[in-house]
């Protein structure tokens, strides 16, 4: 874990320490609303339909056991005792006073946590793999090139008002657990024949009214020298990114406009500005960062067999966990996605639980997924048993990872001043209708939105759902065929909307036909839609 | 139509109904603002003490102020997905 060093700690308490002044004064009316707004928003906090709604940020979506706890305690002390987990491996709080604000940010601050650069067009909180350190198939842990860009993002004056926001991951592995071709701006590292490891820039990918697959945009960046290259992504797209017109102000309608390769020439231009300004850092101080990240000490001697009689465990262990680097372990991935409940939700009492677990049997990390769900990233095998019965006493150990109620789904109408449609009940339908058969449907994405913007991620669906308004309506599109991983595509609409029943039973009758087309129960319903198009799922939808 | 004027407190963000002299947490204490709403909301606006504010349409129904767009009426009652936050007078079911 990255701990603050005495710089970090400074930004972090002067800022709360000015957003405290500057609540006081708006609530004694001596800075107007309009004022105020972009203050509150770049503290993260949003005004939505019932309350305030604070989106706190977790950087690459590491927590140690005592900030989970924060967590929790901030759930029960200023909200109502839950908190969301978001797309983004952030968390949501949906029942926020403006003033108690000063003190809920100092609470935070005081495990080094903050909800700065959540809002606003500036470098978003920095995504990244959640089996980061942990996964068998990693080339080196993504999160100390992650911590470095947040550290020179941070405030950073010339970054602060971007055309638009901007949203970077960092994977190190070539399994895609973090949409690297669906953000701003995506990292990879990878391996060159004399073991070196450099950086693959993708850029220009993202979701929402336009979405797009990000372009590899150069194949290897020493990693010595990406700080000035990502400072000349960003410097091109500050120059030329269309502020006049919100719609195209990403930077995916530059690279689009513009082309990939005119766009990276430019990049390469401007790099060799900015380059020999050093802002580079030397190698010694990100191998003081990467140190922090270094994995627990672990036991050379945990074995690798366990005792798996009991089939429910057993269907847990393969469900939900994943392969180690190291013999004798694995990481687990608790579900927050018990069909029937809200996707991501977890109360204080859980948060509470999941801390203690972590810090009693993984490292003391837990990582948050983008699919809205928490992972133990270091456990012994042989705890796995211990473990799961905790969880399972919790509502926790619901074996469901990657399957049909593992849904992915943003607030929509319940909470969200944006929305169209409500996208939660949506998902906890289908998770209870989907649930009984997901184990013989195997590996299938479900992304429910309540609106374009597409928090909640539908055009990386292998079925996407999006709420659209009908002439006052709640409507339902149904999009097939999407993907946010290293074979990443955009979902396409297959037809005309549903109401919300309309929508269930819509993809009810897709799996049905899935059923009848798949080739062996190896081929995922992607693989299917891809090897015989959309036309077999019209029919069966609208035929 | 009728209308309602609704907002959210600057310092809870709670959701507001304007029930003729002053604010109320409930709907049902709601008075219609019909022809004044513009007036009511030219005076209001300045004091900076509601975000928000809005004048919303609703229908008269035996059971009370039913707004007319589900965006208000999950305003009213809450979170559809939390009906253990609702009122009793106002259960999830009236949205
Ligand atoms: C409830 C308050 C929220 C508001 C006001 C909000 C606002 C927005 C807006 C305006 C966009 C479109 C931006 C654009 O394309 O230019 C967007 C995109 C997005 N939001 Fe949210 N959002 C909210 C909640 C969430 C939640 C809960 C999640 C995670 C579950 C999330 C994750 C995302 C993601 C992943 C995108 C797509 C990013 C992209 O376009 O590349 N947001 N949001
Ligand atoms: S997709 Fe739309 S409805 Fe859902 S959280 Fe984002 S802005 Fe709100």
């Amino acid at each position: 874990m990255y701990r603050y060093d005495e710089y970090d700690q400074a930004i972090v308490d002067a800022r709360v320490a000015e957003f405290r002044e500057q609540v006081e004064r708006r609530l004694k009316n001596e800075i107007s609303e309009e004022a105020f707004k972009p203050l509150r928003l770049m503290n993260g906090l949003y005004l939505q339909l019932h309350a305030y709604m604070l989106r706190v940020a977790i950087p690459y979506g590491t927590l140690d056991s005592r900030q989970l706890r924060m967590l929790a305690h901030i759930a029960r002390r200023y909200d109502r005792g839950y908190g969301h987990f978001t797309t983004r491996q952030n968390i949501q709080y949906n029942w926020m006073k403006l003033e108690e604000m000063p003190d809920l940010l100092a609470d935070l601050a005081s495990v080094e946590m903050h909800a700065f650069q959540t809002s606003g067009n500036c470098i978003r909180n920095i995504s990244s793999d959640q089996f980061a350190a942990a996964a068998a198939d990693e080339i080196a842990d993504p999160r100390p090139y992650a911590e470095l860009l947040r550290q020179w993002s941070t405030l950073h004056p010339e970054f602060s008002f971007l055309p638009r926001k901007f949203k970077i991951a960092v994977t190190g592995s070539k399994i895609d657990r973090a949409a690297i071709k669906l953000h701003d701006i995506g990292l990879e590292l990878v391996q060159n024949e004399a073991g070196e490891i450099g950086l693959k820039v993708l850029v220009g990918g993202g979701m929402g009214r336009t979405p797009m697959l990000a372009h590899v945009i150069r194949e290897w960046l020493p990693v010595a020298d990406y700080l000035s290259y990502m400072e000349a992504i960003l410097r091109v797209y500050n120059r030329h990114g269309r502020r006049d017109n919100i719609y195209k102000a990403r930077i995916k309608i530059l690279v689009n406009d513009l082309g990939a390769a005119e766009f990276a020439r430019q990049v390469e231009e401007e790099w060799a500005l900015v380059k020999p300004l050093g802002l580079d850092p030397p190698p010694s101080e990100l191998a003081r960062i990467a140190a922090h990240f270094a994995p627990p000490v672990l036991d050379a001697n945990a074995p690798v067999a366990i005792d798996l009689s009991n089939a429910e465990f057993a269907n847990w262990v393969t469900v939900n966990t994943h392969p180690h680097k190291a013999p004798g372990y694995a990481i687990v991935t608790i579900s927050l996605k018990a069909p029937g409940e809200i996707p991501g939700d977890a109360s204080a009492d859980q948060m509470d639980i999941i801390a203690d677990l972590a810090q009693r049997y993984a490292g003391d990390e837990i990582r948050v997924t983008h699919a809205q769900n928490l992972v133990l990233p270091y456990v012994r095998r042989a705890d796995l048993f211990d473990i799961w019965q905790v969880l399972k006493a919790a509502g926790l150990a619901t074996a469901n990872l990657d399957r049909a109620s593992d849904i992915i789904s943003c607030p929509g109408l319940d909470y969200c001043t944006l929305a169209n449609a409500r996208s939660i009940p949506i998902a906890q339908k289908l998770a209870v209708k989907l649930a009984p058969q997901e184990a013989d449907l195997g590996e299938l994405k479900i992304k429910v939105s309540g609106c374009i913007n597409g928090c909640g991620h539908h055009h990386a669906g292998h079925i996407g759902i999006l709420g659209v308004d009908r002439k006052g309506e709640e409507n339902y599109q149904l999009l097939l065929g999407g993907s946010g991983a290293e074979d990443a595509t955009l979902a396409k609409i297959l037809g005309p909307g549903f109401d919300e029943n309309g929508i269930v039973t819509a993809v009810e009758k897709v799996i049905d036909r899935y059923k009848t087309l798949r080739a062996g129960p190896a081929e995922r319903f992607l693989d299917t839609y891809r090897r015989v198009g959309a036309e077999p799922f019209k029919e069966a939808v609208y035929g | 139509m009728p209308r309602l004027l609704t907002g959210n407190r600057l310092e809870t963000g709670d959701v507001l109904w304007w029930a003729g002299s002053d604010w109320s947490l409930h709907l049902k204490d709601a008075v219609a603002v019909d022809d004044d709403g513009e007036a009511l909301l030219a005076r209001l606006l300045p004091e900076e003490r509601i975000n928000d504010l809005t004048l919303i349409d609703v229908d008269a129904t035996p059971d009370g102020w039913r707004p007319r767009s589900t965006r208000e009426r999950v305003r009213a009652v809450g979170p559809s997905v939390r009906p253990d936050f609702a009122l009793p007078s106002l259960p999830v079911e009236a949205i």
